[in-house]
Parts: structure tokens; sequence; C-alpha cells
């Protein structure tokens, strides 16, 4: 800090703890102290109170006790004379800040207030509050599901950390610049603030920018206060994934200056309430960067880096604004010490993972390929290195531009690949990084894959000169980028020709077979190592992952063949082979190998490891688990609640909740965080029964695994048992659960106890 | 006879200089004049005269000589070295027990007016030394740390325990060395023993045992008094004070509080705050009581309470000379008995208060902590009653003294580098790793009026600040940086290099922290096992780039402050005479305990002692230690012109020219 930061800071801090104190009393007389408060879809109460206090405050009695622990932590002013010291001061008046924000948010959610009305938004995916879902409203707080289905990329550096922009920008294309070069590094921005009644969210709802959970922009509020949803999210990430527990506020800010790369961006005049609330997030390790004048605070300590950079949007040198924008940009990523990768692709649209999740509608559309109209594969194959010519891109037959508007046209996409370390093995876990490379161009969507691809492009894309040939750019730039130590040459054909197109198309469906043959065979007794991942250690410090053949990791996104090809790009990195060793119990799931590593890894953490129990030393959870499986004792078998589910489960708390329990590295028994195509595994908590005992699941599971659970039920030996497994559509309460299972006749019922 | 020197060459400060024109005048004699009366004795200062045994006095003045007994001179120095190092920890741990005593006393309710103030200091000190404490109230574990501490003075066998709060691998050097301490009063008494005539004759052997000695004080006696005194007193936290012997109120009952131990100038604040004593001092004319302290005294109350420090161990005489003072109250340690005539000048009562310290012709009225309040009320009101004798005629008050900010404990460091949640010291750490700070020095010790008051203290610490050295202080050193102004924000920005300027402008701290008195030195031992512990300078105290200095040292205190710092791996550098110099121009070999205390000691220690006279070399060699740990830990080269571009004074600039001008200079084009 210095003098007048702690000034402004101070008086800041005393001034909104003492309106969230009026604000209270007020609510407190018209509301009565027992009226509930809470955050939408969150297990962890108002976050930020939860993980600083330790207070999981439930009603609105309870916030009393919170700003009287904020009013201890207030300071006055420093003198303007023989001063004593005020950086600790300061720091702790931040934190009152955000205790009392916190609070004043939690009132207005009582009041109907947040999330933000703002009439004619519409959020491009968003937290979830009923039926007028997304509609003229801003975001308010992220939810658990969203902070859990981020979690694999922020754990594993895809995103490397948020950006939380408070303000306003010089002008709206400056809004877009700065955002676009936030989504261009897959940097998190979250949106709040104004100067004088305007806010970046209006300058960017202005320019049509989508916002929302889709495009890794969420718009909080308008208000400087929506800025403590960000530390809200990054509060919740220490709880999520670090194991760590309510109150314990400074192992949690400790965590967060380590392991969450974020940092504040204030746009425009910095007022009294943004220096407090600045000193409040400086508190988690998190600098703060202004584009005016602002005094600034060089020395290092609570920060990793700079505490407080001024960089007045003037004075940056750049030939235009825009130029500018992406030097603030820049300038914030290296205060932050946020480890960027981004990629050099060479195509006329942006690119970057933060357009992963775009959506390109029918009104925008060029064109399309695939879908219900035409037919669109990819394939890729590996070959001897003197058969590929690097950086080629062959397009055979036509291109889009005879494609009437929002027309479709046949679309092959041949990669073929060569490198001395490549293996066959590798083929398909290359080809899956098609759908990712394809959807990071700004107005291209990719679904799908293998002979289901539909792609699309959109009118701004095709304007801006985007062409099939990009595909075959894309591709060559990241295969080399992302798979270097594999892939050493890459050629790829785009093929349009019909001729040529069903010619491929039927190698491809060949192999498209060969290898499901293969990975069918693929078991975990036919193998003599699994892989440990230990990815999201940097976030859950005593999690780790045994990732066997039969068995994906728990967030979906890594199955053996992944580690595998993960351990020949990198040999040091988060996935090491685990010699099995000698065998113990094959039903249970333990290997010699495997315990050891599960002592080892988790550091002591957990001394044994089931690959196929959960209630017998089941494996650990980080947090960003697709599914949690849980015992229901009544009816003898699991349930299965998707993380997509917001809704309550018989077993009396909603996912969010029950991953409270589930993750944090913790070994429950009864209870387990899992990726959803263990579930379709054989070796599915096989030593407790297997798929047979699942009794409840969450329809949204049920509805976009029903082909694959359809064959499950049949290798079961129970071709109906998918109609036996109750959802929440009509069954919430234990009762009624075991009322529909006598009703259905589900075999859980007659197999043996659980437990 | 030395030279008669003029008045500015016997103070550098101005208001000193004021009374000692006025001592002129009135034709009295101070310890500056004797100081010019009193040439040193050669031989004694040099360490070669032994007066162990009834067949000496030896002096030794020629190559080869040795005492009667065969004495040689190394031998003599190192045993005239290790009794004022084993004097000055009996000083500083004897004060340490009475506090022990104390705290035995309040925890049993038996001490009038105490009460435990700081309980997580109390529950953090007990957490040492796994006294339990969960579930406890804080009595019964005051009591329980009061014996083990109690106990720590008679132990006999094994570790004196405060050592275990050393950095582990320094623990493992001394072990290693057979120096770490079994028990205080047994480690002084050994020194006494082996000092004797026909005892311990190997200088490295002698100088082994003062080492003990010194670490049965800093990790010891010396540790304890300040733990109790911050448990008992509450643990320093900054505040605005003042100092310099303008605080002495003309229209006020002045009380001058003198010594060195908290545990009655404490109750006398608490006395002089009571109602019925500002009524008794109305009573008699005055418009209050006006409270000071003198020398370490003054430190403790100045860094708890606020109390104004009228000044350091050479203001004593002078406080008296402004004719203002109604009662000079006394305990222990640097009392002159030159106090008693002085006051018989004026109308100064002058009141000794301890059981250990009488000075013939004082009025004694001795302190007994168990009825504290009640002694100290009774002392408070012998002054008042002595106000209606002050001879007006005879007052000179001069009108100079600076505010201060002193409450610099290691706990304030920790909290002022994060606040509660964040506290810690690795903004320190990064500055120095960085080189925003160049390092950090202790600028500590006496006034010795051998030397111009204050001049080397400040000399030494206003350059060392102009190299971007952050300095600590304590004890008369600390109220000789207080009277010029460096203990305030303001010379954080104005006397420094670039770096350091940042960083006091980020905490919102003076460039010079007051630490305490003489005994909390071992604060800053604590500061340095936190900085190891912290990480990134290296993992032992001896890495850190940092330097003592006691440029104007004159007790035996000093001398054993500055044994323990070495012990614990600290280079330390005294200004003034050596007490081992010999006479190596005329003598050979009479410097050998001089060699062995500074390269013998560095070997086994990793510190060393220094005596060197000049302040230009003193700074010399002490950035020059610094720059070599910064080089030894791999740190970038001390480079000021990397630094200083943070702070407020642009937009402090900005903020000051008219509003429309300021709002784009500030914001630039607004926002559309």
């Amino acid at each position: 800090m210095s003098r007048y930061i702690a000034t402004r800071a101070l008086r800041g801090a005393n001034s909104l703890v003492s309106e969230a104190e009026v604000m209270l009393q007020k609510a407190l007389q018209e509301k009565g102290p027992e009226t509930p408060v809470s955050f939408p879809n969150t297990a962890y109460y108002l976050p930020t109170i939860s993980g600083m206090t330790g207070i999981n405050v439930e009603t609105l009695g309870q916030l009393k006790e919170v700003l009287g622990q904020a009013r201890t932590l207030l300071h006055p002013l420093p003198s303007e004379n023989h001063w004593t010291p005020y950086l600790g001061e300061t720091l702790d008046s931040g934190m009152a800040t955000l205790l009392a924000a916190e609070t004043i948010e939690a009132v207005r959610f009582v009041y109907g207030l947040q999330p933000e009305a703002c009439p004619g938004f519409l959020l491009a995916g968003g937290t979830s509050y009923g039926p007028e879902d997304g509609k003229d409203h801003l975001n308010g707080p992220i939810d658990d599901i969203q902070l859990r289905s981020w979690g694999i990329q922020l754990v594993d550096g895809r995103m490397p950390g948020f950006a939380a922009i408070v303000g306003c920008a010089k002008s709206n294309a400056v809004a877009v610049k700065l955002v676009r070069e936030l989504q261009r590094r897959n940097i998190l921005t979250f949106l709040s603030g104004n100067v004088n009644g305007r806010s970046i969210i209006h300058q960017l709802q202005e320019e049509g920018v989508e916002l929302g959970y889709d495009t890794y922009t969420v718009p909080f509020g308008t208000d400087t206060l929506s800025a403590i949803y960000a530390l809200g999210f990054a509060t919740r990430s220490a709880l999520t994934f670090g194991g760590l527990k309510p109150g314990m506020a400074h192992e949690i800010l400790l965590y967060n200056k380590e392991r969450v790369f974020a940092f504040v961006l204030a746009l425009g005049e910095v007022d009294d309430l943004k220096y407090a609330a600045a000193a409040g997030a400086i508190n988690y390790g998190f600098p703060v960067i202004a584009d005016t004048v602002i005094p600034e605070i060089l020395p290092t300590g609570v920060t990793t880096y700079e505490h407080v950079v001024s960089m007045p949007f003037d004075e940056i040198a750049g030939k235009d604004d825009l130029d500018k924008a992406e030097q603030l940009i820049q300038k914030c990523i290296e205060v932050r010490g946020v480890k960027v990768k981004v990629s050099n692709v060479d195509v006329p649209v942006p690119y970057g993972s933060a357009f992963e999740g775009e959506v390109v509608r029918k009104a925008d559309l060029r064109v399309e390929f695939g879908g219900k109209h035409s037919r669109c594969f990819e394939f890729l194959h590996m070959a001897k290195l003197d058969e590929v010519t690097d950086g080629k891109v062959e397009i055979v037959g036509p291109n889009f531009s005879g494609v009437a508007a929002q027309g479709s046209m046949d679309l092959g996409i041949v990669a073929k690949v060569a490198g001395r370390q490549m293996q066959a093995d590798f083929e398909p876990v290359l080809e899956r990084q098609i759908h990712y490379f394809v959807n990071g161009a700004s107005g291209i969507q990719h679904i799908g894959q293998r002979d289901i691809t539909w792609i699309r492009v959109s009118n701004v894309a095709a304007e801006k000169g985007f062409d099939l040939e990009h595909f075959g750019k894309i591709l060559h730039a990241r295969f080399h980028e992302d798979f270097g130590a594999i892939v050493d040459k890459v050629e790829v054909m785009i093929v349009t020709d019909p001729k040529g197109h069903t010619e491929w198309l039927e190698k491809a469906r060949a192999a498209y077979d060969f290898r499901n043959k293969r990975l069918a065979d693929l078991t975990d007794d036919k193998v003599d190592e699994f892989y440990s991942c230990t990815l999201c250690q940097s976030f859950a410090p005593n999690h780790v992952c045994v990732v066997s053949p039969e068995r994906l990791g728990l967030c979906g996104a890594y199955n053996w063949l992944d580690c595998k090809a993960s351990y020949s790009i990198n040999p040091t990195g988060p996935n090491q082979p685990i010699k099995l060793g000698k065998l113990q119990d094959f039903v249970k799931g333990y290997w010699e190998g495997t315990n050891e590593y599960a002592r080892i890894g988790s550091h002591g953490a957990v001394q044994e490891v089931s690959m196929y129990s959960i209630m017998e030393n089941p494996m650990t959870a980080c947090g960003c688990f697709e599914c949690i499986v849980m015992l229901i004792p009544e009816a003898n078998g699991v349930m299965v609640v998707s993380r997509e589910d917001t809704a309550m489960t018989p077993a009396g708390m909603t996912f969010s909740t029950l991953a409270g329990i589930a993750g944090g590295g913790l070994q429950t028994p009864g209870v387990m965080g899992v990726g959803k195509f263990y579930l379709i595994s054989p070796k599915f908590i096989s030593a407790d029964g297997g798929f047979k005992r699942v009794i409840w699941m969450s329809s949204v599971l049920k509805e976009s695994m029903a082909d694959e659970f359809k064959a499950v039920c049949e290798r079961e030996g129970d071709p109906d048992l998918l109609d036996k497994i109750a959802d929440e559509r009509n069954v919430t309460e234990v009762e009624d659960l075991l009322a529909w299972l006598e009703a259905h006749n589900h075999p859980a019922l007659v197999m043996d106890p659980m437990f | 006879m030395a030279k008669k020197r003029e008045i500015h060459e016997y103070s550098s400060d101005p208001a000193a200089q004021q009374m000692l024109a006025r001592a002129e005048e009135l034709g009295i004699q101070t310890a500056f004049t004797r100081a010019d009366d009193m040439a040193p004795c050669n031989i004694g200062g040099a360490g070669m005269c032994c007066k162990q045994c009834g067949m000496g006095p030896c002096r030794l003045t020629k190559d080869g000589q040795v005492g009667i007994c065969g004495a040689t001179i190394d031998t003599i120095q190192a045993r005239n070295l290790a009794r004022a190092i084993a004097a000055g920890a009996a000083a500083h741990s004897d004060h340490g027990r009475d506090m022990a005593f104390l705290l035995k006393a309040t925890a049993n309710n038996e001490a009038e007016g105490y009460f435990i103030r700081d309980i997580a200091k109390l529950r953090i000190v007990a957490g040492y030394y796994d006294i339990p404490t969960e579930g406890r109230s804080p009595e019964e574990i005051a009591n329980d740390l009061a014996d083990l501490y109690i106990a720590q003075y008679g132990q006999q066998r094994g570790e004196a325990a405060p050592i275990r709060r050393a950095p582990k691998k320094r623990q493992e050097l001394w072990r290693a060395q057979g120096v770490v301490p079994r028990g205080v009063d047994r480690e002084i008494v050994e020194t006494l023993h082996r000092t004797h005539i026909g005892d311990d004759q190997d200088l490295e052997h002698i100088l082994e045992h003062a080492i003990r000695t010194a670490l049965a004080d800093g990790w010891g006696g010396s540790m304890m008094a300040t733990d109790i005194s911050d448990i008992l007193f509450g643990t320093p936290a900054p505040i605005l004070g003042q100092a310099n012997l303008g605080v002495i109120k003309e229209n006020m009952v002045n009380v001058v509080v003198h010594g060195h131990e908290p545990s009655l100038s404490e109750m006398i604040v608490a006395a002089s705050q009571d109602p019925e004593i500002i009524e008794y001092a109305k009573a008699a004319g005055a418009q209050g009581i006006n409270l000071s302290g003198i020398c370490c005294t003054a430190n403790e109350i100045l860094m708890r309470q606020g109390i104004p420090a009228a000044g350091n161990f050479l203001h004593q005489e002078l406080a008296i000379m402004t004719g203002a003072v109604e009662a000079m109250i006394v305990d222990v340690q640097c009392i002159m008995q030159a106090l008693v005539s002085l006051a018989t000048n004026f109308h100064t009562k002058i009141i000794t208060t301890s059981p250990k310290v009488r000075l013939k012709g004082a009025t004694h009225i001795e302190f007994d902590e168990h009825k504290a309040l009640t002694i100290a009320k009774q002392i408070l009101k012998v002054a008042i009653d002595n106000f209606k004798e002050r001879d007006r005629s005879k007052t000179q008050i001069p009108q100079i003294k600076e505010d201060l900010i002193p409450g610099f404990s290691n706990e304030y460091i920790n909290y002022m580098l994060g606040g509660s949640y964040r506290g810690s010291f690795r903004p320190l750490n990064d500055a120095i790793m960085s080189g925003r700070i160049r390092g950090v020095a202790a600028v500590v010790g006496c006034n010795n009026p051998r030397s111009s008051q204050d001049y080397l203290h400040n000399k030494v610490t206003k350059d060392l600040l102009k190299q971007d050295v952050l300095i600590v202080q304590t004890g008369c050193g600390a109220i000789a940086a207080a009277k010029l102004g460096l203990m305030l924000g303001e010379a954080g920005l104005s006397e420094v290099g670039p770096g350091l300027r940042e960083i006091c402008e980020t905490v919102g701290i003076p460039p010079v922290l007051h630490m305490g008195s003489c005994v909390d030195n071992t604060r800053i031992l604590t500061v340095l096992t936190q900085m190891v512990a912290e990480g990134g300078l290296g993992d032992d105290i001896d890495q850190i780039p940092a330097v003592g200095l006691a440029p104007e040292w004159m007790s035996e205190k000093a001398l054993v402050i500055g044994a323990y710092c070495v012990a614990s791996g600290a280079y330390v550098i005294f200004g003034g005479a050596s007490p081992v110099s010999g006479m190596p121009d005329r003598v050979a070999d009479s410097d050998l305990v001089q060699k062995y205390i500074s390269q013998g000691w560095e070997e086994r220690y990793g510190g060393k002692l220094d005596f060197i006279l000049d302040p230009d070399e003193m700074v010399k060699v002490a950035l020059e230690h610094i720059d070599k740990k910064r080089a030894a830990l791999g740190l970038p080269e001390y480079n000021p012109e990397a630094f200083g571009r943070s702070g407020d004074a642009r937009m402090r600039n900005l903020e000051a020219l008219p509003l429309e001008e300021r709002r784009k200079a500030i914001y630039g084009t607004a926002a559309d």
C-alpha cells in the first residue's frame, strides 16, 4: 500500500461496513432473523464469509456476527503527519470490505435484487435460477457446477487463471479487444463495476459480444460489490480442490496466492470502494492493475509480484487504442505471473480455447458440414515419416463458396501424422483432439467426433476469410504445439469431392471398427501397468487418480490411452506408469503397485485404494468429477448424480452438497466421484455388484448416454434395467424410491447386502 | 589530562548543548566534563592490567612480560573480557529473574496492580515449551511458565529451554561447539570461577565459556525478560511518542523514571493516571503530573504507553539541570552516582527503589511488587510534595523535542507486513532478495561521553539509510535516532535510498524501527530467526545480509549483547575503544584476543566482533559485509537505480492540479 491508497481504502472499508450494517438492520426488521439466505447452487454457503470466518451463514440473523467481525478488522485512516504503519491495517480493512460486500449481496438475494436485472440481456450459459434462466438478468455468483466443470481446465493449466475486470473501458472497441485478448489466452474473465453508471458489461452488450459461461466471460453485475463473486469463486477453488475447510482463512488465501493465477483489472476511475475491495483482493495474492494513474506499489511479498500497477491508458506505447489494450493485458499477465500458452494459429479469426463453447446459431450460419443434411467425418492415421509432407494442406474437391447461405455440404478431414515416438494406440487420442482444436476458432462450432462430426461456420468467420484450408492449418499448428513430443510431421487433406469422400469414409469406418475392438480387448487384466494422474495436484495436493483401461479418470478427460500418450509426451509429467506388481485381490482391485502408489502419491493421506469398490477404500476425488456415486443404504444400491443436475436427490442433498463429501482427496466409503464413462465399464463397482446396483440416476445422464446404458443392461443380462432405475422426475425421497424399486422389481432389492 | 572540548563536541544534540552551556554557567560538572578530566588508563584500557589477586595488580607493558603467576597478556585480556561479559549477563538476566518472580506473583494474584495483559503472547510462549494451554486459565499457564523460567536460572544440567527457539542449524552448531548453556546462574558462576587466580589460562577456552555465558543471557535471561514484559504489560505496537528534554513541562510535576525495569515504571504510569494522584498534584498548584523516562525505562513505557522519553543515558544529568524535575525515580543499571550531588544544586529528589541499588544521599523507597501500586502512589506523592520547592529562577527547559513512532515488536513487524490474515516476513525477505533493501543493520547500544553524544549513532544510521539499509534499534541508540526525527514515517520518504523508500512507503514505517530497550535485543534475534524460517535468505542467521553496530558502547551489558549476537551468527561492530585492544604497536602479540574474537569467532560461529573508531570505516565495512552475504546467497548485486518508481508522489502532484486538468491527467480521456 501507500498512504494514499491506505487512506482511500480505509475510508471505503469503513463506509461499506457501516452501509452493510444499516442494510442488515433494515432486513432483520423487515424479514426477520430466521429468513434463509444463500447463493444459488452452492454447498459453500456465502463462500467468502464461510472460508474466511468459518461461519456457515444460513439465516439473516447470522450475518450480524459476520459484520461484528468485519468491524473489528477496521482501522482509522492514517494521519497526515507522523503516521503509524498502515499496510497490515489496510489489508485487514480490505478483508472487512469483502465480508461486508458479501453480506450486502446476500441481503440483496433476500430482496430479489440479485442476480441484477438487465432487460434484454441473454446469458450464453450461466447460473441456473429456474424457468427464466439466463434472460433479462446478469449472472450473479458462479455456481458449484460450473466451478467443477472448469475445474480440470483450471488444474491442468489450460485455463491459466482469471481476470476480475471492474469498471468501464475507454471505448467499446477497447472493451471488446480486452476481452478478446483474455479469451485468446483462455483466461476466465469476470465482469463487474461501472464508472459513472457505465459498465464494461454495457459496452460488450452493445457490441454484441456473447457473455456467459460458454464464452469464459461472466457478467457478475454492474456495481463494484458484485466483484465479491470473483473472490467467492477463488475461495471455493481452495475449498473444492484444495481440501481446505471453512475458517482456514490463512491457508485458503495462501492457496490462492500460490495456485490461482488471478488479477484485478480496474478500468477507469478508482473510487474509495474499489480501493477497499482491491485491498481485500490483495489478501488473496491477487494484484491490481489500473488503466488510470494510481500510486504504484511495486515491492512484492503479499502478492508474488507487484501489488499495484498503474498503466495509464493514454501513456501506453501503442499505435492505436486496440494495440494499447493488448499491451495492457500483456502487463496484467506479467504482473500475476500467469503462465499462458498462446497458440499461434494462422487463421483469419480470433483463436483460443475460450471460443470452444461458442455456439453458431442458425441465423448466423454460413455453411454447415454434417448434421441432418450432409455427412462429415474426421480421421487421423499414422504413416511413415517419408510418407508425410509436413504442413501440406490439400483440398480435394470444391470449397464452400458455391454453397447457398445456411446450406450444407459433405466434408472429410483426414490427418496423416508421423513421428518416431508415434504409436498406433495414440491415433484415437490425437483424433479426439480435433474437436477441441477446431472449436478454438472464433465463429466455428464443432460437435461430435468420428463420422458423426458436425461443423458450422458462421457468417462472420466466412466474411473474415475463413476457408476449408484453415481446418488444416489449425490441426498442423496445434498438433505440433501440444503433441510435438510424439508428432514430427502433420499433413491434412480436406475432402469434399463426393467420390473421394465416400472412399475415405469407408477407410475411416474400417479403422474405427478396428479401434473399437482394440479398446474392447483392452482390459485391466491384459496390461501390467496402470497410470497415475496427478494433473490436479496443483489444486488438490493429496488426491491421486489411478487410471486403468477399464476405469478412466474421474474428470472424464483422461483415459488409460490418454495417460499413456501423455507419458510419452512428457516422461516426468503428471501421468506416470504404475507397475502393478503382485495381484492381491482381483475382485476388489488391489495390487501391490497401486497401493504403494496411493500411499506415496497422496503423501500418506490414503493407505490403500480399491479399484472396483465403493465400499472399501474407494478412490479419492479432487473436485472435478463428472458424477457422484453414493450408497443409498435403504435401497441396497447406489444413486448416480450428474454434475449438471441441480435438483434434490433421494440422499436429501443436492450435487453441490454431496460434492463437499466426495472431493478434497478424502476417502469416504459409500461416496465416490467418477467420470461418467466409468459407469458403462464392466469394472464399474464390480466388487459391489456392478451396474445392477444403480437404483437412481439423474435424468440428464440417463438420456444423454441412453445407447451406452442400453448396451450395459444387455451385458448385465437385464435388458430393461434402465427403465427400473428411478430419476429425479419421479423420485426425490427415499420412501418413494423404495416404492418405485418394488413396483419395478429392481434387481438390487434381492442382491446381497452391500455392507 | 585530556583536552577540554567545546560544547558542540560533547553532544550533537542541541537540547544537550543548551543544558551543557547551562552547566558551565552554573559551574556544575557532568559526565561530559569529567570525561575530559579523566584520561582513561591506557594499560587497563588495553586489557593488560590484571587485578585478580593480591599479588598484583600486574601491569604488563613489555614484550613477553607475564604476571607474577605467569599469566600472559592474552590470558589476562580474555579473563577481563569474560568477566565483563559475565557481569553484563548478570545484569540483564537478573532483571529477567525479577520479571519471572513478578509473573509468578501475578499468576497467583499476589502482585497488586499487575495482571496478564497479553494472553495471546502468553499462549504462544507457553507453546514453545509444550506447556499445555487448552482449557486452562491464563493464570495457570502463567504459573507454569514462571516456574519454568525461574528454573532456568538454577538449572544445572541439560539445555536452557529457550535455546530451542533458535534456527535448527544454529542449535546444532552450538551443540557441536559445546556452548549450549545449562542454566543462567551456573554459566555466570563458572565464568567467575574460571577467571579466578590459577584457573583457566587458555584464551580460547576462556572465551568459549564467555560465549556460553552470553548465550545464557541472549537466549535465556534477556529473552525471558522480554517475554514476560510483553505478557504483563502488552506486546508493543506502533504508537505516537516524543523524545528529548522538551518533554519536561513547566507547569506540571515532572517525574523522570530512569533505569531499566518496566515493573516499577509501569506502576508509576498507572499511579500517575489515578484521579486521586492528579487531584493531589493540582492541590499542590501544578496542572498535573508529567511523566517521562531516561534510558531503557524510558523505552519500556514509551513503546507501550507512549510516555515521552526525556533522553538517553547522557541525558540523566541534563534532565535534572532543567531545574524542573521534582523527582528522578531510579531502579537498576546505568544510574550515575553523580545524580545525588548534582541534585543538591536543585530541588530534585533522587529516589532509589531497588533492593539492589542504593545511592548514598538519595531517598530510598523500596519497591515491592506485592504492593506496587501503593508504593508507586507514595513515590509520586513525594514528588508532588516537592513541587513547591522548585526554584523558578533556576528553571530552564530546552524547547526541543521530536515525535517518534516506536513499538516495533517482532509480533507487530509480522503483522505490519500482511495484516491479520497474511502476516509474515515474506515482504521483508522479498525486499532484501530483490535488493530494494540492501541489508538490515541493528544500530544499538549506549552513549559514551568519550565521543560526541549521539553523533556516531546518527552518522552511521543516516549513512546506512542512504544505502538502502533498513535499521532496527534498541536502547539508548534508539533514543538518539528518535531525537533526530528518524523514527517517523516522513524520514522513510526523505532520508533513505530509493528502494528502502518504496518499502517504507508501502508499509508506512519509519526507516529506523524502534524495537525496545537493551534487554529487548532478543527481539532482533527472534526477527532474524523468523527471517530464516520464512525462506530465501539461507538456513541460518549468519547467512542473512545483516550487521550489528554499537557505535557508542560503554557498558558491560553491551559486551554481552555483542557476544551473544556473534554466537548467533551476526557480524558486530563496536565503535570506540576495545577493552582488549592491547598495544600491538609497542607490545608484540598483545592483540591475540582482539584477533581471536574477530577471526577466531568467525570461524566458529560465522559472526565476529570488531572495534572500529571511524564512522565512515564502520559504514564501509558494514556494507562490505552485507554485500558479501548477498553474493553468497546468490542475490542480485545492490543497484539503487533499479528501484524507486512506486509510491504516492505522482498522484499527490496530480491531485494538486485544478479539477479539469486533474481529471484528464489521472483518468485520461473519460470513458464513453
